[in-house]
């Protein structure tokens, strides 16, 4: 029987009351939403904090809205609520795509996009959706709020830029085109990925005037694909340049051997799966999108 | 740490550690060993519970996460009047073979056929990914889901609140 070892529980009742719980508790207290990666790593004792502040209370964390052209997602909204959204799928079918495959449905109920996120673990696949599609973080501390680009939001494998006494209250996504898909080689049904890779892409005539490219569990810094991005910018959307491009990405990214398959494996999953991703999200282009906001 | 839970439309008052987990809370404090304890690290879905709407992997979830909502076990399908149309299912296809990872199959084909009175065969494989059954009876469980689609008349609900049990154990 895993039993977490002993530690105080506080439920949060505001986000305001949350940080200052975390300021009480200091440096050994985790914010612990769904628990469905916290949970397991305290069972094991990979993680061993002193207190958990439960912050399923805070219903304001739980919305997806759209407003003035940006997808706001609270960070305690579950996966099943991301993969249900009408209003998602619409705009950012990306998230449709990932979220299918993420674990399964029961573990979807629970586990929370702010949670993904802040685990911060290789091979989270919103991660890489959401660095595609340029999401910005919104973290909030006692002294106030600041904005992180997705991409600029994590600092190592399980670490981002959230401090201390700082918690993620919000993801936001500006509309600019609903041509968005993600691709994920696993295992098996609901497994973690092998790799995977979400695209997004705008069209103006016959030019990519917007590409962005994330990936998952390929080692590739902050989850996304700046080269390859960079080499499809300004040109056509054809496939002997999306071909270049997936060789692009596999030559900068950085897997690590393990079970899932050894490095090379990897990088021609990697290659291939940029294509895919990008062809997928080109099939989505219907030319009327809004623009950025 | 105190806490009260509604299972089965029972309310149960425990003193508990916030460490317990709510597979175990249902099991040990409360005596309900129809939620049933497998692989311990979120994978087979032995453990399924209802929390409030929606099944959830009780050995991943703290007991005090549960504080002041509703929990729906096994023992809460079906009623006096008799079993509820999956676990009718599962006796006339047979979707049972050892019966571990029966009642968590049961839970979610009960929400899933809430949300989804005609599912296809791929919306039944699809819902019940998360949990393995280690018989590997799928065809049957599958068969079983279908039989309870074809036969629920009225969408089990889950039942009022009745009686209070209230006691102080420590975990
Ligand atoms: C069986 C299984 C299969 C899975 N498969 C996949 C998969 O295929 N792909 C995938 O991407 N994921 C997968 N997951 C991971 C799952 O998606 C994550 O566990 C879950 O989304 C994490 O969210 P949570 O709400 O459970 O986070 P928690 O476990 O509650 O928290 C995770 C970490 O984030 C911190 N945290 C949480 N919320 C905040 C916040 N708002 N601000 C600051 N810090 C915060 C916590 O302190 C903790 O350190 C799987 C999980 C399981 C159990
Ligand atoms: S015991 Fe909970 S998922 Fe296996
Ligand atoms: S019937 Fe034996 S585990 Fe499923």
């Amino acid at each position: 029987m895993q039993v977490p070892a002993q530690f105080q529980y506080e439920r949060a009742t505001s986000v305001a009351h949350a940080l200052s719980l975390l300021t009480k508790f200091g440096p050994e207290s985790r914010i612990v939403a769904g628990g469905h990666s916290l949970i397991p790593m305290m069972k094991l004792r990979l993680a061993q904090p002193e207190a958990l502040i439960d912050i399923n209370g805070l219903s304001e964390l739980a919305r997806i809205s759209v407003e003035d052209g940006t997808l706001y997602v609270g960070a305690m909204v579950r996966h099943a609520d991301l993969l249900s959204s009408a209003v998602v799928g619409e705009h950012f079918p990306i998230f449709h795509d990932a979220e299918r495959l993420i674990a399964d449905p029961v573990v979807r109920n629970r586990g929370t996009v702010g949670g993904s996120l802040c685990q911060a673990d290789p091979s989270e696949d919103l991660s890489a959706a959401f660095a595609a599609v340029r999401g910005e973080a919104v973290i909030e501390g006692t002294g106030g709020r600041r904005v992180v680009l997705v991409r600029e939001f994590f600092t190592g494998p399980y670490q981002t830029v959230v401090g201390e006494n700082e918690m993620l209250v919000q993801l936001r996504v500006p509309i600019s085109s609903s041509a968005s898909a993600y691709e994920k080689v696993e295992r098996r049904a609901g497994d973690w990925a092998v790799a995977a890779v979400g695209a997004e892409l705008r069209i103006e005539g016959t030019q990519l005037v917007s590409v962005g490219i994330g990936l998952t569990a390929l080692g590739a810094p902050n989850f996304h694909a700046p080269e390859a991005e960079e080499y499809l910018l300004g040109g056509p959307a054809v496939d002997e340049r999306f071909a270049e491009a997936g060789r692009i990405a596999a030559r900068h990214c950085e897997p690590v051997a393990d079970q899932r398959g050894p490095v090379d494996y990897k990088r021609h999953l990697a290659e291939v799966l940029t294509v895919r991703a990008l062809r997928r999200a080109r099939t989505r282009w219907h030319g009327n999108h809004p623009q950025e906001a | 740490m105190e806490i009260t839970v509604t299972v089965n439309g029972q309310q149960h008052t425990r003193n508990v550690e916030p460490r317990l987990l709510l597979v175990h809370f249902l099991r040990d404090e409360l005596g309900l060993t129809g939620t049933h304890w497998g692989c311990d690290t979120s994978n087979c879905g032995a453990c399924v519970v209802w929390l409030d709407e929606a099944p959830v992997k009780s050995c991943t979830v703290l007991a005090v996460m549960a504080d002041g909502r509703r929990v729906r076990t096994v023992e809460g399908l079906g009623d006096s009047t008799g079993l509820d149309p999956v676990q009718q299912g599962f006796t006339e296809c047979h979707g049972l073979q050892c019966g571990f990872c029966t009642p968590g199959m049961m839970l979610t084909a009960r929400w899933l056929l809430d949300h989804h009175p005609d599912p296809s065969e791929e919306d039944i494989r699809e819902a019940i990914s998360g949990q393995l059954c280690r018989c590997t009876g799928y065809e049957n469980i599958v068969k079983s889901i279908q039989w309870a689609a074809e036969h629920d008349t009225a969408a089990a609900a889950v039942p009022e609140e009745s009686t209070v049990d209230s006691a102080e154990v420590s975990a």
